[in-house]
Parts: C-alpha cells; sequence; structure tokens
C-alpha cells in the first residue's frame, strides 16, 4: 500500500516541478492551478507510473546513462543523415521488411527505453512488442534472420540499458 | 555570438525538417514515411528548438524550449510506434517491394493457434 501512494506522490511532484518550471516566473495563480492540474494528472496516470522499478540513487547507474545517452545521440544523428542520404538519393535505395529481434531485458521500463531508442536510430522503427520479442521495420534488410537482425539492431544498445536499468 | 551559433544550429534544423518532409512525399508505403516523420523531424525540430535556447540562454524562453526536447524525442517515438502498429493491424500491406514480413507470420500463427 505504501508503495502504491508514493507512486502517486512522486508523480504529482514530478508533474508540479515540471508546472513550475513552465510557468516560471512563479505566482499564485500559477501554482493554484498548477496545484489541481497536477492532481488530475496523478488520478488519472498514477497506476502507470514506473517509480519504484528503477533504482534511482545509485551514481553508477547514471554515469551508464549518461554513456548511454551520449552514444544515443550519436546514432540518432547517423540516423538522421542516412535517412536523408535515402531520401534524397535519385533512384531511393531502400530494401524494405519487418523483422524479428530478440533481447535479453526483462523489465518493462528497460524494454520501453529499447523500443524508443530503437525506433530512433538508423533505419528502424518498432511496430510490437510480444514479451521478449520486437517486431521492427528496417528500411533497409540486411539480415532477414533473428539472430542477424538481433546483432545490427539491438547488440548495441542493450549492454548500456541493462546496466542503467537491470 | 551566441545569436550567430544559435541560428546556425537553427539552419541545421530547418534542413532536417526538410528532408523529412521529402521523405513524407517520396518513400512509398506509411511504415517508410513513419520512418522519415520520426527520424528527420524530431531532430530537426529539436535543433530548433535548441537554437532558441543558444540564442535566449537561461530565460523563461530558453528553459522552455530546451525542456520541450525530451517530451518531443518520447511522444515522437510511442507516437510513430502506435501508428505502426495500428496500421499493421488494420491491414495495410507494406510495400510490394519489401523483403519479409516477420510480423504477419506471428499474426497468423497466433490466430491459426487459437
Amino acid at each position: 500500500m505504501e508503495g502504491i501512494a508514493m507512486r502517486y506522490f512522486v508523480l504529482f511532484l514530478f508533474a508540479f516541478v515540471m508546472w513550475l518550471i513552465l510557468t516560471w516566473p512563479a505566482d499564485w495563480q500559477h501554482i493554484i492551478v498548477g496545484v489541481i492540474v497536477s492532481i488530475i494528472v496523478m488520478v488519472l496516470f498514477g497506476r502507470l507510473a514506473v517509480v519504484g522499478e528503477v533504482k534511482m540513487f545509485d551514481p553508477k547507474r547514471w554515469a551508464w546513462f549518461i554513456v548511454y545517452l551520449v552514444v544515443f545521440i550519436w546514432e540518432c544523428i547517423k540516423a538522421n543523415l542516412d535517412v536523408a542520404y535515402r531520401v534524397i538519393h535519385p533512384r531511393m535505395p531502400i530494401k524494405p521488411g519487418i523483422v524479428k529481434v530478440k533481447t535479453n531485458l526483462k523489465s518493462d521500463i528497460a524494454r520501453t527505453f529499447l523500443a524508443n531508442t530503437i525506433t530512433m536510430t538508423p533505419g528502424t522503427l518498432s511496430v510490437d512488442v510480444d514479451g521478449d520479442e520486437l517486431y521492427i521495420h528496417w528500411i533497409y534488410v540486411r539480415d532477414e534472420t533473428v539472430e542477424g537482425a538481433t546483432k545490427y539492431i539491438v547488440g548495441r544498445f542493450e549492454r548500456f540499458l541493462a546496466k542503467v536499468f537491470e | 555570438m551566441n545569436e550567430l551559433i544559435g541560428l546556425i544550429i537553427i539552419t541545421v534544423g530547418v534542413v532536417f525538417d526538410f528532408f523529412g518532409v521529402l521523405g513524407l512525399l517520396r518513400l512509398p508505403d506509411v511504415y517508410n514515411r513513419l520512418q522519415a516523420a520520426t527520424k528527420c523531424i524530431t531532430l530537426g525540430t529539436c535543433g530548433i528548438m535548441l537554437g532558441t535556447f543558444v540564442m535566449n540562454g537561461f530565460t523563461g524562453l530558453g528553459i522552455k524550449a530546451l525542456i520541450a526536447i525530451p517530451f518531443i524525442f518520447f511522444t515522437a517515438a510511442t507516437g510513430s510506434h502506435a501508428l505502426a502498429r495500428g496500421a499493421h493491424k488494420f491491414g495495410i500491406k507494406l510495400w510490394h517491394k519489401s523483403v519479409c514480413d516477420k510480423y504477419r507470420e506471428k499474426v497468423t500463427t497466433d490466430k491459426g493457434n487459437k
């Protein structure tokens, strides 16, 4: 029970702080509206919050998270150049298809991050998740088999995410 | 100086946005178009936001622009995932030159097992 109350409270705090940053400088009208809106958000989405699944106060995890962010931003820029190249190339060198990959990550939040990361990186877009299998739309299929696709798509991020979230 | 750097970043962002729109027009099917929409347009828009932040510094406007970046990232990724899944469930076919569709194989075997 305590865990659930904590979950609601952290979500409220997060929403309220976010609101304060967005409406800075704060005055009474902003604060009152912010409290009301945060309570509405808390009631609607409190049960979905993922507080407690992540061990937040471990500096090692934060360090790995920063490493992960750097890798992610670099891959993201590469993704953009890649798509831009395929788009402006007169013959459009694309070979699309949906492949299946497997992940070793266990927790929901790690899988969420993995799916979002895959969407943001070169030529891949996650379509569905089913247990430990992800279905990925790939703009240029290099390898149709499960193992090959896993190595290309998931391998780059999985070890970082495992260190951050598990 | 900040003004100049900000303007350069904004220009890069607009160029990426342009490629994204070009991709939306040129690519053949809904899944490929989603790829262009999520990647180029996200980075392009984030570039514009970052440029705004660099030009304005830590003022109200700059901070808001900076906070918008992670929100754009998360919503773009999640939204494109929902759209792709919805399109596939609705039965929209992949482009005729697509090489494989493991997801449809999975959906048909699931139906067969029921």
